[in-house]
This record gives structure tokens, sequence and C-alpha cells, in this order.
């Protein structure tokens, strides 16, 4: 029975689950439990949490008891970091340029930035998408629906 | 009975036909076809994008057209499947197994024409369904009161959750993680904020739309990444004549696509099973009463027309529940839920009464959805399949504008957008964990209806939890859940032959580049 202990993926799993379900039922705590017949708004949530961790930790528990081989790490075999940052870059980019700068600088920036993150682009082919999606946005957006939001802050446009 | 169904159908047919509803059904239809077209793309983001856009509008023209983007879908992502060889979106999944022989062997036109023959056969049926179920659950559905309400939501939640793909404890988790993202916001009774971490914009609770778009939209591009194949256009020249199968091939489907609508319907009814479920049962199904199974696999066009048909059936079906008991089965129809909601529409029981030109004009814009679709797929074949060769590292730049465009325009609240960049990595984080977050939208929608049921029937009963084995109808509900639970126990111990059968065509299904998650 004893062989090797192996992670396995699913113990993360499990793990993360009674984590948020504890970390729930104790947020929860601090809200007004209440009686059953006159709930509190911390009934829910600690109900819910303490479900929660207790499937965590029956999901850990079929995985320890299963045999069936789980090489799999948590990371995919090859990660993508800087595809992961550049998704993640566009939004954080429409944010910060659409707050200060308006929605051309925003949207350019964003679709930019993420189409970097495929291997086979370029910064000429990058800039082209993102100058062909801004267009196509502003005219959609901007004129046809009237979405309230400021092509360039600062300048009338 | 019948008499009047026809009296409500030929209004619905009024309404869809006004030339405003008419055009935002056609809008909803093409934008679907075209997003099942795109490898990569769902219906459930492409939903969340259209959704603040409607805002503005009335809310019949708005469900039309978002309804529309769901069964338009499915008619594009057979095209994926069988030129291409690749299951994008997974209804289709199965498709693959004898349409891309078929397209070998130069009959991809022939597939494709099946296909819409049997789409549109397996629609009508499931919209015809529609049309006589629905009034009949409403009936049922009038006499109930809290506690059956919330047993009820209990099936769906559970069902939805084990009868899904993957793990059921897992679905389970999914479930209970998507109720308490659902608590998130100020107590309906007491408004005393509930995790909130004091972040104001938190106060009313998390945006379905930013949910959506984090778990279906910046997750899924995060996973696919530079982890797509490059597309193999070698096969797909079709052109318009090639269309027209033969009556040889025409008498062979016909009994397939029969069958498969019939498996489609009855899945519809099981909340919780999909079109992809129901596609795989009947492509099993047929292969098993087939006299020359070794066909299968090889380019049977019955192995084309059963799943299509059954798909479609089960995707017209799939509104029954939703539209009449307000009890989404699947992830679409949680996000049409929270439309509804968005557009001051209670969902449940009274909605065909108080809303009979939402529920009668939405079946009658599904007969004109379909035959809009037809017209659309067979002359444009040769535009669709030329989209298919549109590169994947164009495609989700341009959606991820999408994404952030759709979430901000849905409050003007640029938090939202970073809230749903921050779904986006959560949810990647449990892909990689083999979660799969479909029921968290599921417990995210009918979450505050269900606390808000389990405290009022509660409140009634004076706290008394028998209440809910006392009354006979949601005691019935609570033995399904039983039965549902046991079930599950069951197949983890017995791993029953059915099962097997299904695991093993399924692992004859070529990989998705893609997470599975455009269901």
């Amino acid at each position: 029975m004893l062989k090797k202990f192996a992670w396995k993926r699913d113990y993360y799993a499990g793990g993360l689950m009674l984590l948020i379900g504890v970390g729930a039922a104790v947020t929860g705590t601090g809200y007004k439990f209440g009686t059953l017949a006159r709930m509190g708004p911390g009934f829910m949530p600690v109900v819910l949490g303490v479900v929660l961790a207790f499937l965590g930790l029956l999901i850990a528990g079929t995985a320890l008891g299963s045999s069936e081989p789980d090489d799999k790490n948590f990371l995919p075999d090859n990660p993508q970091w800087f595809g992961w940052l550049c998704i993640l870059g566009g939004p954080v980019l429409f944010i910060v340029l659409g707050l200060y700068g308006g929605m051309i600088p925003a949207v350019f920036a964003c679709v930019f930035v993420c189409a970097l993150g495929d291997k086979t682009a370029t910064y000429k082919s990058s800039a082209i998408l993102a100058a062909g999606v801004t267009v196509f946005g502003v005219l959609l957006f901007h004129y046809l629906l009237n979405i309230p939001f400021q092509l360039l802050r600062g300048v009338n446009l | 009975m019948i008499s009047t169904a026809l009296t409500d159908l030929w209004y619905g047919f009024g309404v869809a036909l006004e030339p405003h509803n008419l055009m935002y059904c056609f809008l909803g239809v093409l934008v679907g076809n075209l997003v099942g077209v795109l490898p990569g793309m769902g219906p459930v983001a492409t939903i969340s994008i259209l959704l603040p856009l409607t805002f503005g509008m009335q809310p019949v023209p708005a469900i039309l057209m978002l309804s529309g983007v769901y069964y338009g879908a499915q008619y594009g992502g057979a095209i994926c499947s069988i030129l291409l060889n690749l299951p994008c979106h997974p209804p289709h999944a199965v498709t693959c197994l004898d349409g891309f022989p078929l397209t070998k062997q130069g009959k991809g036109g022939t597939a494709l024409g099946i296909t819409i023959i049997a789409a549109f056969i397996g629609a009508s049926f499931g919209i015809t369904e529609m049309i006589f179920l629905a009034p009949f659950l409403v009936k049922m559905a009038l006499e109930f009161g809290p506690a059956e309400v919330c047993s009820l939501m209990l099936v769906g939640l559970l069902a939805g959750s084990t009868l899904a793909k993957g793990s059921p404890l897992k679905g389970i988790a999914m479930t209970v993680l998507g109720l308490l993202i659902g608590i998130v916001g100020s107590d309906i009774e007491t408004g005393q904020p509930r995790f909130t971490f004091g972040i104001t914009e938190l106060f009313d609770g998390v945006e379905i739309i930013a949910l959506a778009l984090g778990m279906f939209g910046i997750a899924e591009f995060l996973n696919s990444i530079n982890n797509t194949e490059t597309v193999d256009m070698k096969y797909a020249k079709v052109g318009i004549s090639d269309m027209f199968p033969s009556k040889a091939d025409l008498k062979l489907a016909f009994w397939p696509m029969i069958r498969g609508t019939f498996i489609g319907s009855l899945c519809a009814l099981i909340p919780g099973t999909g079109p992809t479920i129901a596609s795989f049962v009947s492509y099993a199904t047929e292969k098993k009463i087939s006299k020359t199974p070794e066909r299968f696999g090889h380019g049977a066009i019955e192995g084309v027309a059963c799943p299509e048909a059954s798909t479609h059936s089960s995707v017209q079906g799939d509104f029954i529940p939703t539209m009449s008991l307000g009890i989404p089965g699947d992830t679409v129809m949680a996000l049409l839920l929270g439309a509804l909601i968005i557009h001051g529409i209670v969902p449940g029981p009274q909605l065909i009464s108080q809303h009979a030109d939402i529920f009668w004009g939405l079946i009658a814009s599904f007969w004109i959805g379909n035959i809009l679709l037809v017209i659309l797929n067979v002359p444009m074949i040769g535009l669709w399949v030329k989209l298919l060769s549109i590169p994947y590292r164009y495609l989700y730049p341009s959606a991820m504008f999408f994404v952030c465009i759709g979430v901000y325009a849905a409050s003007n609240d640029m938090f939202q957008v970073g809230e749903t960049a921050f779904i986006g990595v959560v949810g990647y984080i449990l892909l990689r964990l083999d979660f799969h977050p479909a029921p968290i939208l599921l417990g995210f929608v009918l979450g505050p209806r269900f606390e808000e049921n389990f405290r009022r029937s509660l409140l009634i009963s004076r706290g008394d939890l028998m209440t809910f084995i006392e009354r006979p109808i949601s005691a019935f509900f609570l033995l399904i859940c039983v039965v549902l639970i046991a079930a599950q126990i069951y197949v983890w111990l017995r791993k029953p032959k059915i099962i097997a059968d299904e695991k093993a065509i399924e692992a004859q299904v070529p990989a998705t580049p893609y997470s599975g998650l455009a269901e």
C-alpha cells in the first residue's frame, strides 16, 4: 500500500476547495447567524462554506484511494508565461489608458499587447490588427451604439 | 388545449415578425452562425459580450437575439467538425467521427447538406415539444410554494453539476462555489454586505457578465494561447452543388434523424443533460442498432445525421425548463435567465402569462430563425468555409477587445474589467485542476433566489426543516435528488457498461485544442 506518496493534481484541487470553504465559513461567522426560523445573513455563507470544505476533503480523499495514474502537473507542459502576461496585460492597459487616455489608446494598446502573446506575431502584424480593431471598435461602439466613453480624454472628437 | 396553443403561436408569429424583432432575430442567428464557425469562440462568451449591448433595447428583441446566438452557433459548429476534424464545439465533437472521413472521400458537401436537414428536423421537433409541454409545466408550477421552488432548484443544481462532463464531485464543488459567489454583495433582507472585503463596487454583487466572460473568455484564451494547431484546410472545399444529398443518402439518413431527434428531446427534459450528452448517446445508440456497425467511423452518413438531429432538438428543448420553471439546465440557459432578470423580467411559472409576448414570440422566432439559418447556410457555405481559415492569432486579441469593452459597457465602470481579468485567472487555475466551470454560472444565477426561497419557506414553517419532506411535491423533488446522488455513487462503484461505451466513443474523438468551454 505505502508505495510512494506522489502528489496528484486532485490534492491541490481538494485543498483549494477546502481553503475557500473554510475561508467562506470563517468570514461568514462575522455576520449574524440567526436561527432556522429567522435566518441571519451569516447562515448561508457558513453552511455553504462548510459544505465546500467537506467536498474538498472528499475530492482529495477519492484521489488518495484511486490507483489511476495522474502524472499531470499543475502547470501545462509548455507554460506560456509571456503569452499569459500579454493576455492579462491587455485588460490592465485597457483600464489604465481608458481612465487617463480615452477609448482609442485603450483599445489599441489592449489588442496590440494581446496579439503580441502569440509566438508567430510580429510588432507589425500586431499593430495592423490593433489599428483595424480600433477603427472598427470606435465606429461600432462610439458612433453606432453611443457608449459613454470619450475617444481621447481632453480632446473633443 | 391544442387550439389555444395554436392561437398563442399565431400571436407569437405576430410578435416575431415585427420588422424590428425580425431584424434582431436575424442578427442573432447570423452572429451565432459566425461564432459557431470560428474555432475557439463559444456561444457563452458571445452572449455575454452582446448582453450589455441589449440594455437599451426592449426585452423581446433582446431575448430573441441572444437566443438566436445559441441555436445559430449549433449550425456553424457542425461545419468545423465535418470539414476540419476540429471539434471546437462540444455538441459537435461526435460528428467528427463520421463527418471528417466523409470529407476525405469528397463527400463533405453531402454531409453538410444532411446536417442541415437533420438540424431542421431536430429543431422543429424541439420547438413543437416546447409549445405543448411548457404550458402544461406551468399549470403544475403555479401550485408551488417557496418550499417546492427550493427543492426544485436543488434538483436543477444537482443535475447540472453531476450530469455534466467531468467528475461529479468536482461539479458539485463548482456549484457550491457558484452559490458562494452569488452571495457576494448586500444581503437582500438586512442589507448586510457579505464577502465584499470593503470594496464598494462589490456591494451590488459580482456582475454576471464579468463572471461569464472571465470564466469562458479570458480563462479560455489563457488556456489555448500558443496551444492551437494550424488548421488543415486541405479538404475544406465545398460548393453549393455538393450540398444536395442523393436519394440514397437521404433514405439512409432518415430514420437515424428521427431517432436522434427523439433522444435529443428526451435529454432536453432531464435537467443537466444538454446537447453534448444527447449527441453522444444518440451516436452510441445508432451504432448499436445499425446492421453494419463497422461502417461507423469510416464515413457513415447515419453517424452524421443522428447526433446532429439530437443536438438541435435538445438545444431547442433546453428552453423548456428555463422558460416555464425558471430553472436553467446549462450554462447558456443560466446566462439567458440572467439576461431576463437584467431586463426586469422575473423568471418562473408566471412568465408565460405575464410576458406572453416574450414566450410565444421566442417560440415563433425559433421557427423563423431556423429557416433563416438554412437559407444562410446553403448559399453562403463558401463564405463560412473561408472564415474557418482565420488564424487564432487574429481572433483572440479581437475577442479580448470585445470582452473589455463589453464588460465596461455593462456598467461604465473600469472596476468590472479588472474583476473580469481576475476571474479569468481564477477560472484558468480551476481549469488546470480539472474543474469544469460551467456549474459555477448555474449556481451563481440560482443562488440568490435559492437563498430567498429557503429563508422564506423556513420562516413559514417556523424553522421546521421537515416542511421540505412533508409537502408531497417538494418531497418528490428531494427524492429525485437522492436518486441522482445514488446513481452517481452506483456509477462510481460499479462502472456500468453504458458509461464504458460512451467513454470509448469519447476517446475516439480527436482531441480538441480548446478546453471545451464553448458548450
